[in-house]
């Protein structure tokens, strides 16, 4: 295939970068190298590929989006009031357009043997110690946009939990974007270890200081060793007129435990895989999904359970919420291979169409390959129940008050899962306000 | 409106229907405060419609008459706002709301009745004591409060969880449909008590019900007997004894007599 000007765009901005770089390590720089040949040779997604059928990357293929420059003057926090999430953890590492902030990190009281920094730093001190780690998961050979994460690949997170440590507080991860007058972009790139029997919570937050175009192309790799037990939040809530794109790569080995969410509220268009791999027996997968849609928004996700060992426990539960003329898009695909002997899974996928514009396509597959396993799948597509409302207002609730009310009963599904109470309420206020800012959201009677 | 002091509730030949068909055809009936109404009739006789249309369900569609509340137009009003000024629906089959705590949804609607009179809201520990002492009027369990609203609750914690939204709501009418339906006589017994401690002179019910067995407990001043969409049949509360005797072949044969 020849590059079209799209692609050439981020070919000559890689090549500028090369002249830029220098003392990253020989692996690194033919990963990088190999993955932007890559991408020329994918080009942007198309909607005759399957997987893409639903979204239409064309916004994103025609911007000739410049790398994130730093900010002018060093980002203060917004108030609280601003920021959809509880930063004010002490354990966080705050990224503002890609680039670290230690103004506004703060690890204080992080389990001394956890290593949580910029993946930039390790590159540049220690870059053998992620080696084994850093682009064994994600895929640039086949997906676009992880192939240019790759490529751009520059600073991010790691998050390296030694074997044993149980981290009683989460992690917070956030990436600000402060977008200027011209259109940016950033790639950050998460990196997760939790060595054998380790626990904690890692919460990725991506959030847009600003208004304006700006386009965040995520991957985050996460291992999971043997009795591990990992909670890996994604929150999005960016700019409306943002673009993001994420990936989402898991693996797990023997007995261990992982837990997904991605939550979706922002931006203009977001796509978000996540692919589990079930490596060795006994894992056990949850991904939970919450998505939130109004305006023009586009949302969509594609997940992929991958039983590859006997004796494998996956659940997954996504709840979409639409308004206006938003479209949700949700694909869940559960492989059971042939050794995935005594497999037990069950996918759902619930959607709620608040608007006659609204709309939502879903599509599970079950692709199963093992005869002794347990598998279900459904999805739903529903509008409020007139019942539960003439219910609520006939106890003097607003109409507007009571779709709210059915609207967060509706998600609290997800939610009420989440294990770190702050980060769940203030997800809890994010489905009311994002919903209660669209007039759509209410119909009056 | 000196005139319509005098009554609570005033109907005046209510037609209503669905999208399919007529159901109410010609409706009178007046309670004044204080009063306790029982509404009797055979099934599809019009009982629960009767009771949905005057707490404002959209689906029925008034189509002739009138009803008076405290002397105003209360058809035209939305379903909140009837609940605001002091109507109040006690479900046959109370619905599920799943993911909203019992607590949290009685205190909102508390607090939305409470803001229309121009009373300050309760906060959450206000909220709690005077729920708690509802609670025990039909003897509810704290559990149910936390949990999502009727979700999983037995067909008499589902009827006392009623009882309670209206001990707490505090309504000047109450309409109470088929809150007997599906109870056994121990779970019968209790709602009709919590009914009975919310009996008042300033408070009017309209009690329906298909038999005469929670009339036993809660006494009414008057029983209609309701049937093809009209009320036929008025009397004293001896009347739902001679229906219980008698049948509602009865009245509706007699009904069909007089129309002839």
């Amino acid at each position: 295939m020849t590059p079209t000007a799209y692609e050439q765009h981020w070919s000559s901005a890689f090549e500028r970068l090369e002249e830029q770089r220098s003392g990253e390590p020989a692996w690194l720089h033919a990963a990088r190298k190999g993955a932007m040949v890559r991408f020329v040779e994918l080009g942007f997604p198309s909607r005759q590929l399957e997987d893409w059928r639903y979204t239409n990357v064309a916004p994103i293929a025609k911007t000739p989006f410049r790398s994130a420059a730093a900010p002018e003057r060093a980002p203060s926090l917004p108030d609280p009031e601003h920021l959809p999430v509880p930063l004010g953890h002490d354990r966080r590492l705050v990224f503002v357009n890609g680039r670290p902030s230690p103004e506004l990190s703060s690890l204080a009281g992080l389990e001394p043997r956890a290593r949580v920094e910029s993946l930039a730093r390790v590159l540049t001190a220690d870059p053998g110690r992620i080696e084994a780690y850093l682009g064994r998961l994600a895929a640039p050979e086949e997906q676009a946009f992880v192939a240019l994460n790759t490529a751009f690949l520059a600073d991010g997170a790691l998050v390296h939990l030694p074997r044993d440590a149980t981290l009683d507080e989460p992690i917070y991860l956030a990436f600000l974007s402060h977008p200027g007058a011209e259109a940016s972009a950033t790639h950050p790139r998460v990196l997760v270890v939790a060595e054998p029997g380790s626990r904690a919570s890692v919460v990725e937050v991506y959030v847009s200081l600003a208004e304006g175009v700006h386009f965040t192309n995520a991957v985050t790799e996460i291992f999971v060793g043997e009795n591990a037990q990992l909670e890996h939040v994604k929150l999005q809530c960016e700019d409306d007129a943002a673009f993001h794109v994420g990936t989402i790569q898991a693996r797990q080995e023997r007995a261990s435990r992982f837990v997904s969410y991605s939550l979706s509220f922002g931006a203009a268009l977001t796509r978000t895989d996540v692919n589990v791999l079930l490596a060795a027996e006994g894992a056990e997968c949850v991904l939970n999904g919450l998505y939130v849609g109004t305006g023009n928004q586009h949302v969509d996700h594609h997940t992929r359970i991958d039983h590859a060992r006997p004796q494998g426990t996956s659940r997954e539960l996504y709840k979409g919420i639409l308004d206006g003329s938003a479209r949700g898009v949700f694909n869940g695909r559960i492989v059971v291979r042939p050794d995935a002997q005594k497999t037990d899974a069950r996918q759902k996928n619930d959607n709620l169409l608040l608007a006659p514009g609204a709309d939502v396509n879903t599509k599970p597959v079950l692709e199963i390959h093992a005869d002794d396993v347990k598998c279900s799948h459904g999805s739903t597509v529903g509008h409020l129940d007139e019942d539960a409302l003439f219910y609520l207002r006939s106890r003097g609730l607003p109409e507007r008050q009571a779709r709210g009310l059915l609207t967060r009963g509706f998600a609290t599904g997800v939610t009420r899962e989440i294990a770190d109470p702050l980060l769940r309420a203030a997800v809890e206020r994010l489905v009311v306000k994002r919903l209660a800012a669209t007039p759509a959201g209410g119909r009056t009677a | 409106m000196s005139g319509a002091g005098t009554s609570m509730l005033e109907i005046r030949d209510l037609h209503a229907r669905t999208a399919e068909r007529e159901i109410l055809r010609g409706i009178d009936l007046v309670v004044r405060p204080g009063e306790v109404h029982a509404v009797m009739g055979p099934n599809a006789s019009g009982k629960s419609t009767l009771a949905h249309v005057l707490a404002g369900k959209p689906s029925y569609q008034v189509t002739r008459g009138e009803v008076r509340f405290e002397g105003s137009d209360l058809l035209a009003l939305s379903p909140e706002e009837r609940a605001c000024r002091g109507v109040f629906l006690a479900f046959q089959y109370p619905v599920e709301i799943p993911g909203v705590s019992n607590l949290y949804f009685l205190k909102a609607a508390l607090n939305a009745v409470r803001t229309h009179r121009g009373e300050p809201e309760l906060d959450a520990v206000e909220f709690l004591t005077l729920a708690r002492e509802k609670m025990k009027l039909v003897h509810m369990d704290e559990e149910l409060m936390n949990r999502a609203v009727n979700e999983g609750f037995s067909g008499g914690e589902k009827k006392r969880n009623e009882i309670l939204q209206m001990a707490i709501l505090d309504p000047k009418l109450a309409v109470l449909d088929e809150t007997d339906s599906g109870l056994d006589i121990d779970a019968l017994k209790i709602v009709a008590e919590g009914v009975n401690a919310l009996r008042h002179p300033a408070r009017s019910m309209v009690v329906i019900t298909h038999y005469q067995r929670l009339l036993e407990y809660v006494v009414p001043d008057m029983v209609h007997v309701l049937a093809g969409g009209r009320i036929v049949r008025s009397g004293g509360k001896q009347l739902a004894h001679e229906l219980e005797e008698k049948g509602y072949g009865w009245v509706e044969q007699e009904a069909q007599t007089a129309t002839r």
